[in-house]
C-alpha cells in the first residue's frame, strides 16, 4: 500500500487547489465581511465565525489569480488553522476531499515566479486536471 | 507539554509565590511559627514532587533551602535578613527553573552551587544544636518501632508521607520545642524516605502527638499534591470549591456567550410578530436566561488586585534595603475585583509608582527621625470601586513633593512658561511631574531612573482608559492616585458610520459629538482643516481620508466628534452617529496587528464585524501630535542656538486689528469670542460686556496700539480672550486670519507699549503684541 496524503480540494477562479485535511478548521457558507481600511494587501476583512473574530486572506491576490468579477462574490469560506490563529479564505467552490499518493506530488516547477511560489508546496498530478497544494504557513499565507 | 508538568509548574508557581508573600511577613515578624511553617511547606511541596518528576536541580536548591527553613523553625538558628535574603533568592532560583522548565522541558543548566552553598552555610553556626539534629534525625533504625507503633501511618502513600506532616505542626504549637528532641512517635516517617529529608524528620517528633495522629494519617493518604493546600493553616484557599480552567476556555465561552446573546436577540425579534403565547414565554425565559448567563460568565474573567499586589512586597522590600530606608507596606481593600487584562495593564505602571514612591517619596530613617516622624516608613495601598471604576491609591507618608522645585525644573526645561507658572495651583503644579521630559530626581538612582519617566506611567494608564493625578501635602504625604475602568473587556463606545462602514469610539476618548452645518464649517489654515469650535480652533481630520476609504458615499450631512488623545484635543470628522453601546473587545489577528489605527474589532447587534478605532495611533496616523513635538523640537533648537530675541513663539494667532497684520502667542489665547454690537455696555468708565456670568472688560486692542477704533463688522465684535488669575479681558481686533507654527525669528522694536517686535509671518510684516504689558496699561486696575 502506497503512503497517501488527505487533501481538502477547493476551485478559485477555474484552478483546483488543495490544503492538507489537518489544517482545515471547517468550511462554511460565505458570511458578511467586514473591509479593514489600511490593512496589508492580502487581508480582505474580517468575519464573525461564532464569536471568534477571523482574518479573511485574500487568496486571489496572494496567487495573482486577479479580482473577482463585477458583482459576484466568494460562495464558500474554508477555515485553517494555523501558527497564529485561524484564517478565512473566501473560495469560489469547494470540492472532495482526496485521498492523493505520494508519488503523485511534485514539486513547483522551476519557472514558476511571483508570489504563488512562495504559497505552492507542490503539483499533484490527478487524472485530468493539476492541483496546486497550499502550504499552511501563516506568514506567507498572510504576507508579512 | 507534559500534564504532569503542567500541572506541577502551574502549582509551583503559585506556591512560589506564596512562599515569597510569607518570607516577607516573617522579616516583620520573625517570631511567628505560623509563618515559617507554612514557608517551609511551600518550599517542601516543591521539592517533594521535584523528587517525583526527577528534577534534581531543583530538588538541590529546593533542599538546601528547606534544611535552613527547617532549622530556623527549630529556632536552632534564628532568623536574620541574610536568611531571608537567600532564601528569596531561592525562590527567584526555583522561579528561574520553573519558568526553563515551562520553556524547555528541562532543568535549564544554570550553575546554582554558590547559592546552595550559601544556604548550607547559613546553616552552621548559632547553635551546635543544628548538627544534633542531623544526627539524631538520619538513623532509619527508629522506622521499624514507628511502623508498630502506628500501623495506620505506615500506609502512607509514600510520596506524600512528606507531606503531610510538614504541616502538621501548626496544629500543634509546641514547635519551639523541637531541639530538644523528644524521641517521641516518629510515625510518618515511612522507610521511602531517604537520609537526606533530616528536615523532615525533624519535623516529625511534634508533629505525631496522640491527638494529632489521625489527621496526619487521613491527609497523607490522599495521595494527590493538592492535600497540603486543602487544609492549610490560613484555611483562606478554598481550593475544594474551586477548580483551575484555562483562560483560553473562558474567552471562548465569552465569544459563545456572546453569540448566544445575538441569537436570542434574533429569536426574540422574530417570534415578537408571532401570536403563539407559548412560545413567546419561551422566549422570553431564554431571554432571561441569557443575560445572567452573560453576566455570570464577566464575573469568571475578575481577579481581586491582590494576584498583583502580593508581588510588591518584595519589590519594596529589595528596594528599601537598596536604599537604606525602613518601610511598612500595608493594603486595604486587596479583595476589590479587577479584570485580569486590567491587572495585567496596570502592573508595569502600578510597580513603578511604587518604586517612586520607596525612592523619591520615604526619606531616610535619619531624616525621618529629624522631622520627629517613625523612622519606619509606611506605605499604603488602597482600592476600592468608585463610580463605576476602580480607583488604586499609593500613599505614602515622605516628605511630599517640593511644589517650588518641580515648578523651577518644570521651567528650567521648558515646560511651562514663566507666565503659566506664576498662575499654576499648587495641585497643577504636582502633576507636572507627569509631563515628558521631566524628572526631578537630582541623581539617575537605577531604582527609579530607568529612563522611564512618569510620562510614561500616565500613557500606559491613559492607554487603558484611566486616569492618574497625584496630590501632596509638603512634610506628611503623597498620594498618587489611579482611576481605571473594571474591565478592558468590555467598553462603552459610540458607533460611528463613514462611508457605509460603521466604527466604534471608545467613550473615554470622546468629548462631543456636534453636527456639522452652517453655524459650524470646516475651514482651512494653511490647507489645515479646522472648526471654530466655542471660539476654539480645533484641528480636524476626515476618518475617510485618514483611513483611505474610497469606497461608498459621504453623507450629505456630516458630523464632528471631538475627541481626547491625552491632553490633545482633536476633530473626527465621520458621516453618520448610530448608537452608544457597550461592546465586547476583541483582538484583531496577528496579520492586523501592525495597522495602529485600530484598537480590536467587536461584534454588533447584527452580528456583523465593526473595527474599534484607536484614537492615539488615529491622531499620530493624521499627524495630530507631531506639531508638538515639531514645536519642542524647534524650541530646543533655538535654545542651543542661543538665539537672542527672548521669545519662544511656536504657536501664533495672527488677526489683524487697524489695518496692520498683528500675531499672539497661541497660549496667551485662552479664547476667541464674538459678539453683537449690541452686547456691549459700559461700565465705569469703560465698555464691558456680559461674558461666562460676569462682567468683562473690553479694550480696543486698535486704539491702544494707536489706530482708529476697530469698526464692528456687520455688527459683530471679534474678541480675544485673555485671562489671567481669573479675571478675564477682551481684547477687541478686527478679525482672525490664522494659526502658525514654526521658526518665527522676532525683530526687536524699540520701546513701543503693547508691542513685542516685528516678525515676517507668511511672508508678511506682523507685529507681535505683548498682551501682558498692553492689559497692565490699559486694565493695571483689574489685575493686581
Amino acid at each position: 500500500m502506497n503512503k497517501t496524503r488527505q487533501l481538502c480540494t477547493f476551485v478559485l477562479e477555474g484552478q483546483t487547489f488543495g490544503i492538507h485535511v489537518d489544517c482545515v478548521l471547517e468550511v462554511i457558507r460565505s458570511l458578511p465581511l467586514t473591509h479593514v481600511p489600511l490593512a496589508p494587501e492580502a487581508v480582505c476583512g474580517l468575519i464573525n465565525l461564532r464569536g471568534q473574530i477571523v482574518t479573511a486572506i485574500d487568496l486571489r491576490r496572494r496567487l495573482e489569480l486577479g479580482p473577482l468579477k463585477e458583482g459576484k462574490t466568494a460562495r464558500m469560506n474554508i477555515i485553517i488553522r494555523t501558527s497564529e490563529g485561524p484564517l478565512c479564505f473566501p473560495i469560489d467552490e469547494v470540492g472532495d476531499v482526496v485521498d492523493v499518493e505520494e508519488r503523485l506530488f511534485e514539486p513547483v516547477p522551476e519557472t514558476m515566479t511571483g508570489t504563488a511560489r512562495k504559497l505552492i508546496d507542490s503539483v499533484c498530478k490527478l487524472p485530468g486536471t493539476l492541483l496546486l497544494v497550499l502550504k499552511g504557513d501563516f506568514a506567507e499565507l498572510a504576507g508579512i | 507539554m507534559n500534564e504532569l508538568l503542567n500541572e506541577f509548574l502551574v502549582e509551583s508557581y503559585e506556591n512560589m509565590d506564596q512562599y515569597e508573600g510569607s518570607l516577607i511577613e516573617l522579616e516583620k515578624d520573625p517570631t511567628s511559627k505560623k509563618l515559617v511553617s507554612a514557608i517551609f511547606r511551600t518550599l517542601h511541596t516543591v521539592k517533594g514532587t521535584c523528587g517525583f518528576l526527577g528534577l534534581s536541580r531543583l530538588e538541590a536548591i529546593a533542599h538546601a533551602g528547606e534544611n535552613l527553613l527547617s532549622l530556623v523553625r527549630d529556632g536552632v538558628v534564628s532568623f536574620n535578613q541574610a536568611i531571608a535574603s537567600a532564601l528569596l533568592a531561592t525562590g527567584d532560583a526555583v522561579r528561574a527553573i520553573l519558568a526553563q522548565l515551562e520553556k524547555t522541558e528541562t532543568e535549564g543548566d544554570v550553575d546554582y552551587s554558590e547559592l546552595v552553598a550559601l544556604l548550607v552555610s547559613l546553616q552552621k553556626p548559632v547553635s551546635e544544636g543544628a548538627v544534633n539534629v542531623e544526627e539524631s534525625a538520619k538513623p532509619d533504625k527508629a522506622v521499624s518501632a514507628e511502623a508498630k507503633a502506628a500501623p495506620v501511618e505506615a500506609k502512607a502513600v509514600p510520596v506524600e508521607a512528606k507531606a503531610a506532616p510538614a504541616k502538621a505542626p501548626v496544629k500543634v504549637a509546641p514547635a519551639a520545642k523541637a531541639p530538644t528532641a523528644e524521641p517521641e512517635p516518629k510515625v510518618v516517617k515511612a522507610p521511602v524516605e531517604a537520609p537526606m529529608e533530616v528536615s523532615a524528620a525533624k519535623v516529625q517528633p511534634t508533629a505525631s502527638t496522640a491527638s494529632t495522629a489521625s489527621t496526619a494519617s487521613t491527609a497523607s493518604t490522599a495521595s494527590t499534591a493538592k492535600s497540603p493546600e486543602g487544609d492549610s493553616p490560613s484555611g483562606s484557599k478554598a481550593s475544594d470549591s474551586t477548580v483551575r480552567v484555562n483562560v483560553e476556555l473562558l474567552d471562548r465561552l465569552m465569544n459563545l456567550v456572546g453569540e448566544l446573546v445575538l441569537t436570542r436577540n434574533q429569536i426574540v425579534q422574530l417570534t415578537g410578530s408571532l401570536e403563539s403565547v407559548p412560545m413567546q414565554a419561551a422566549c422570553h425565559r431564554l431571554n432571561h436566561i441569557t443575560t445572567e448567563l452573560q453576566d455570570r460568565m464577566m464575573k469568571t474573567r475578575v481577579q481581586p488586585i491582590d494576584a498583583l499586589w502580593s508581588k510588591l512586597p518584595r519589590t519594596v522590600r529589595d528596594l528599601a534595603q537598596l536604599c537604606g530606608k525602613q518601610i511598612r507596606l500595608e493594603t486595604e481593600g486587596a479583595e476589590t475585583e479587577l479584570d485580569r487584562t486590567v491587572i495585567e495593564a496596570i502592573k508595569d505602571p502600578m510597580t513603578h509608582l511604587l518604586r517612586n514612591s520607596v525612592d523619591h517619596g520615604v526619606e531616610s530613617p535619619e531624616e525621618r527621625k529629624a522631622a520627629g516622624k517613625n523612622p519606619e516608613g509606611r506605605i499604603l495601598l488602597r482600592a476600592f470601586h468608585a463610580a463605576g471604576l476602580v480607583t488604586i491609591e499609593i500613599i505614602d507618608d515622605g516628605g511630599g513633593i517640593k511644589v517650588e522645585r518641580v515648578k523651577a525644573r518644570a521651567l528650567e526645561r521648558n515646560l511651562i512658561t514663566p507666565e503659566k507658572a506664576a498662575t499654576m495651583s499648587q495641585q497643577e503644579v504636582v502633576n507636572l511631574i507627569f509631563q515628558a521630559g521631566f524628572s526631578t530626581a537630582e541623581k539617575v538612582s537605577n531604582i527609579s531612573g530607568r529612563g522611564v519617566g512618569m510620562d510614561v506611567v500616565k500613557t500606559q494608564i491613559e492607554k487603558i482608559g484611566g486616569m492618574v493625578d497625584m496630590s501632596t501635602e509638603v512634610g506628611k504625604s503623597t498620594t498618587c492616585r489611579i482611576k481605571i475602568p473594571l474591565t478592558l473587556a468590555i467598553i462603552p463606545v459610540v458607533i460611528v458610520g463613514c462611508r457605509g462602514d460603521r466604527f466604534a469610539i471608545p467613550q473615554t476618548n470622546l468629548l462631543e459629538v456636534i453636527r456639522l452645518d452652517k453655524n459650524l464649517m470646516v475651514e482651512t489654515v494653511h490647507e489645515t482643516p479646522v472648526v471654530r469650535l466655542r471660539g476654539n480652533l480645533l484641528p480636524i481630520v476626515f476618518l475617510d481620508s485618514v483611513l483611505a476609504i474610497k469606497t461608498g458615499e459621504r453623507e450629505e450631512t456630516q458630523h464632528l466628534v471631538v475627541l481626547q488623545a491625552g491632553d490633545r484635543h482633536f476633530g473626527l470628522v465621520v458621516d453618520t452617529i448610530h448608537e452608544a453601546e457597550e461592546i465586547v473587545v476583541k483582538p484583531l489577528g496577528r496579520a492586523l496587528t501592525a495597522v495602529s489605527c485600530f484598537a480590536g474589532a467587536t461584534i454588533l447587534g447584527d452580528g456583523h464585524v465593526a473595527l474599534i478605532l484607536d484614537i492615539f495611533g488615529l491622531g499620530s496616523r493624521a499627524s495630530m501630535f507631531q506639531s508638538t513635538r515639531a514645536a519642542n523640537a524647534l524650541e530646543e533648537e533655538v535654545k542651543a542656538q542661543g538665539v537672542g530675541t527672548g521669545a519662544l513663539l511656536n504657536e501664533l494667532l495672527v488677526f489683524h486689528v487697524g489695518g496692520i497684520r498683528a500675531a499672539m502667542p497661541l497660549d496667551m489665547v485662552s479664547r476667541l469670542e464674538e459678539f453683537g454690537g449690541e452686547q456691549i455696555e459700559e461700565a465705569a468708565g469703560r465698555q464691558v460686556i456680559q461674558y461666562g456670568g460676569s462682567i468683562m472688560p473690553l479694550i480696543s486692542l486698535s486704539r491702544a496700539l494707536g489706530f482708529e477704533e476697530s469698526k464692528p463688522v456687520d455688527g459683530r465684535v471679534q474678541t480675544i480672550v485673555y485671562a489671567r488669575n481669573g479675571r478675564a479681558v477682551g481684547l477687541v481686533i478686527d478679525g482672525v486670519e490664522e494659526i502658525v507654527r514654526g521658526n518665527i525669528e522676532v525683530q526687536p522694536a524699540g520701546r513701543r507699549s503693547g508691542v513685542l517686535g516685528s516678525a515676517v509671518i507668511g511672508k508678511q510684516i506682523t507685529e507681535l503684541i505683548d498682551a501682558q504689558d498692553l492689559v497692565r496699561t490699559h486694565a493695571s486696575d483689574l489685575f493686581e
